[in-house]
């Protein structure tokens, strides 16, 4: 209450403090202002009254609407989870051959995948699918295939598995170790014609001989492979131990073969779909040849 | 100006406080300084600007009064050419605030075909000819530029016409104010309605009074969400109560904001809560024009009758307070500039009507620069008010805004309606093909700015070699060009595998995207070719 002084200018008084010459004038609030203060303790009772807002010990006043923040997102999942649910029914139904007829289904199917993927398949494989060579997880992306990369084939292995310990329809195949089987020298000219297969090295004679009686047979007579078998291609660029001198000699001797488990009955068959779509839609993903003209696949549109 | 008369400032009308404080003149350095509240229409110019040196005047009590009680507003109604404009300006704007939404304008079968839409559902901006994505939403930040600069320009210039004609407040507050004239009548007659005791005639009238208001707000509410999507289904899907609950609560709040800032709050809307008095206030300098009133030409106030009498005595203010009478804000323009006064020139029209009955000359209240002002008083010639707009500030700030639009229109004239932006895969970075040869997959993603679909050609530029494939189309149909056709006004991603051959070193390239249609409207984006020991 001091140094107050009425200001020229406005007729109204001063708030009583002066810093360099300027001064504030004590204007009053417009009545209303108060107003709005009410509203906001009304407002603020019926907020109490109406949502939680007092922390207990152990939970909050719950407030007579009953919401919560919980609630509302376990709502909001719900309807996601319905959403899927018409996917995942569709899904079902469709046998895999015609997936990628439906493309709308099919970019669904791949997106799933693809949260599976990360979730089952990235330990092994990868989170990009790219597998490692130094550990011999096939790479997904790109076009070589053991056991083959269609839609189906695809399906089958993730239902079985590979090398699946307990399961009867199991992907297998066992190249026995040939250590001890050549000498030194038989042994360095058949790694020179398997090398020289994929067009790395100079063919070798003696080395082709050795091929023919020892790995035609599962191989092919040219190592173009059988998938039937699960016999890799050998007159290519891929090579999923390694394709140094060093690596494919170890690989004659003690061959290193990968296993995978099986998923069936661990993931249901719309999951293990939606996986085959997106391992086949990584770019390296096969045709069938003959499945758009037979007439044993029928389209179950009902469920 | 000089040496007026010290006992004038106690013919200002007399104040509510301290009417029986001793008003002690306090000597300091030889110069007297008084405690008594002047008014600064009549107060000497220096003591505006006078810093009041720290003194300590007299202690006393003065009652405190936090609050202040509104007094209501009841402007009289007035004819003039200032108020033909703001008719003018009403009609015009409330037309357009109403009626763009049910503008129509044809864009073809693939968009919507009113002309002003703010499309949020799909994220598209339409405004007649132009359509905005929301990566160009700089035109947005560039309109909003110049409506500040704009503001600056309209400002320096005349003020601050933007609150006095153009403001929504403004102008809903005087279309309300109409409501009541045609309710409830003129000044007089709505002074005694509203002292009148609460009867069932005063019911029957503000309940009359109200539900016009209500109709009012509820269409300004209804207006807005009409550009927000296409308006006659938004009716019909309204009225049917099938539109989003959004539409009804964005409704319901602007029909109760409406309601209370036009029908109640009003001028209190633009003294209190408005930061734009103040802004405006402080780019305003000496040579702007404002309407103020000519303390020189009009004090001493006298009636008609007493200037008769000692007409040498009087100026030309008659003091009958028909400028206070017909002001929106309620204030007095004669005490000077303030921030209630809105500059909407009503005085004016009210003042020279006056002036013309009393056979004094117009413009006591008037459009005048402050250095004007004072040339006027000071007998030297001044120039029409229409000379206050040309001066450099105002050139300067109509140059910036004007480059700024240009720039913009040419910028929407030549800018492209393709786009494509490249994604690569970096996890693998490449993949080893059977046949030696390498893989990199990129995703693409290809804009269509027109509203129809466009077929669009993607080709490899640099890359010896090298061949594409599409996710649609398989690596059969691998070759160095693929065309998809691109949905009207979306984007297309695609996945794009490019293969080159075996020995292909890590290297730079680009895509390229070519509208096959009369335009040939092309982009080019770079992008990068890993290979197997390339980067490493």
């Amino acid at each position: 209450m001091i140094n107050k002084r009425i200001d020229g200018p406005t007729g109204t008084e001063t708030v009583g403090h002066e810093w360099d010459g300027i001064e504030e004038l004590d204007t009053p609030m417009p009545r209303w202002w108060l107003w709005t203060l009410y509203l906001t303790i009304v407002w603020g009772v019926v907020y109490v009254i109406l949502y939680p807002a007092w922390p207990l010990i152990d939970k909050a006043t719950e407030g007579v609407l009953g919401w919560s923040s919980r609630g509302e997102l376990a709502e909001e999942m719900s309807v996601v989870d319905q959403a899927r649910v018409t996917v995942r029914e569709e899904l079902s139904r469709i046998p895999i051959e015609r997936l990628p007829e439906n493309s709308g289904l099919f970019a669904q199917a791949v997106a799933g995948g693809r949260s599976a993927f990360q979730v089952h398949c990235s330990q092994c494989h990868g989170s990009g699918a790219a597998g490692s060579q130094t550990l011999g997880y096939p790479n997904l992306n790109d076009d070589d295939w053991l056991w083959g990369g269609d839609l189906k084939a695809i399906e089958y292995t993730l239902v079985n598995g590979i090398r699946a310990p307990g399961v009867e329809d199991t992907r297998a195949s066992v190249m026995p170790p040939f250590e001890g089987a050549f000498d030194a020298a038989q042994l360095d000219a058949l790694v020179d014609h398997v090398l020289s297969l994929g067009g790395k090295e100079t063919r070798n004679p003696a080395g082709a001989q050795t091929f023919q009686d020892n790995c035609s047979a599962c191989h092919g007579p040219v190592g173009e492979g059988n998938r039937e078998l699960g016999a890799p291609r050998l007159n290519d660029a891929i090579w999923l131990y390694g394709g140094s001198r060093e690596q494919v000699r170890e690989q004659i001797l003690n061959p290193k073969m990968g296993r995978m488990p099986h998923w069936s009955g661990r993931l249901d068959p719309v999951t293990i779909k939606m996986l085959s779509a997106y391992v086949w839609s990584l770019g390296g993903g096969e045709e069938f040849v003959e499945v758009a003209e037979d007439p044993a696949v029928e389209v179950d549109e009902e469920p | 100006m000089k040496n007026r008369d010290p006992g004038r400032a106690s013919s200002a009308p007399p104040r509510r406080e301290g009417e029986n404080r001793d008003w002690s003149v306090v000597v300091e350095d030889g110069r007297a300084k008084t405690n008594e509240p002047v008014s600064g229409a009549v107060a000497a110019p220096e003591t505006t600007t006078l810093r009041h040196e720290p003194h300590e005047p007299p202690r006393q009590h003065l009652p405190t009064k936090l609050f202040e009680k509104r007094t209501k507003v009841h402007n009289k109604r007035i004819d003039g050419p200032f108020r033909r404009f703001k008719w003018f300006v009403m009609f015009v704007t409330l037309a357009i605030y109403y009626g763009t939404p049910w503008i129509r304008w044809d864009r073809g079968p693939y968009a919507p075909d009113q002309a002003v839409l703010v499309d949020i559902a799909n994220r598209r901006f339409y405004m007649f000819g132009i359509e905005i994505w929301p990566h160009e939403f700089y035109y947005v930040a560039g309109l909003l530029i110049m409506a500040a600069i704009g503001l600056f320009l309209v400002t320096s210039a005349v003020g601050r016409a933007w609150c006095g004609y153009a403001c929504p407040q403004t102008v809903w507050t005087d279309l309300f104010q109409h409501v009541d004239r045609f309710v409830d009548g003129d000044r007089n007659a709505r002074i005694k309605l509203d002292a009148a005791p609460l009867g069932p005639k005063k019911i029957a009238k503000r309940a009359y009074k109200y539900t016009i208001y209500l109709v009012i707000a509820f269409w300004t509410g209804g207006a807005w969400i009409m550009y927000f999507a296409d308006a006659p289904t938004l009716v019909r899907d309204f009225w049917a109560g099938e539109a989003a609950p959004a539409a009804y609560i964005t409704v319901a709040i602007l029909t109760l904001t409406t309601f209370t800032l036009g029908g109640f709050m009003r001028e209190q809307v633009c003294i209190y809560m408005c930061p734009w008095p103040r802004i405006q206030t402080a780019m305003m300098d000496e040579k702007a024009l404002l309407v103020t009133y000519k303390d020189w030409r009009g004090e001493p106030r006298g009636s008609v009758k007493k200037a008769k009498k000692n007409p040498e005595k009087f100026g030309d203010c008659i003091d009958c307070l028909q400028c206070v009478a017909v002001c929106p804000t309620g204030i007095d323009i004669r005490e000077g500039p303030q921030v209630g006064c809105i500059t909407c020139a009503l005085c004016i029209d009210a003042c020279d009507k006056v002036m013309a009955e009393v056979g004094r000359p117009r413009g006591l209240i008037d459009y005048a620069t402050l250095e004007d002002c004072e040339k006027e008083a000071n007998g030297e010639a001044t120039r029409p008010p229409w000379k206050a707009l040309l001066r450099p500030r105002t050139i300067a700030y109509f140059l910036i805004w004007g480059s700024i639009g240009l720039a913009m229109l040419f910028a929407l004239g030549a800018r492209s309606h393709v786009g494509l932006s490249v994604l690569p895969d970096r996890n693998p970075p490449y993949i080893l093909m059977s046949d030696g040869s390498v893989r990199n997959s990129y995703t693409l993603k290809l804009r269509n700015m027109e509203s129809r679909p466009r077929e669009m050609e993607i080709a490899l530029q640099g890359l010896p070699g090298a061949v594409m494939w599409t996710d649609a189309t398989g690596r059969d149909a691998a070759a160095r060009a693929q065309i998809k056709a691109v949905p009207a006004d979306q984007v297309l991603a695609v996945r794009a595998y490019v293969i080159a051959p075996e020995g292909a070193a890590t290297q730079e390239f680009s895509f390229r995207l070519i509208s096959r249609d009369e335009q040939r409207e092309s982009v080019e984006t770079e992008a990068r070719f890993d290979a197997p020991g390339g980067g490493e």
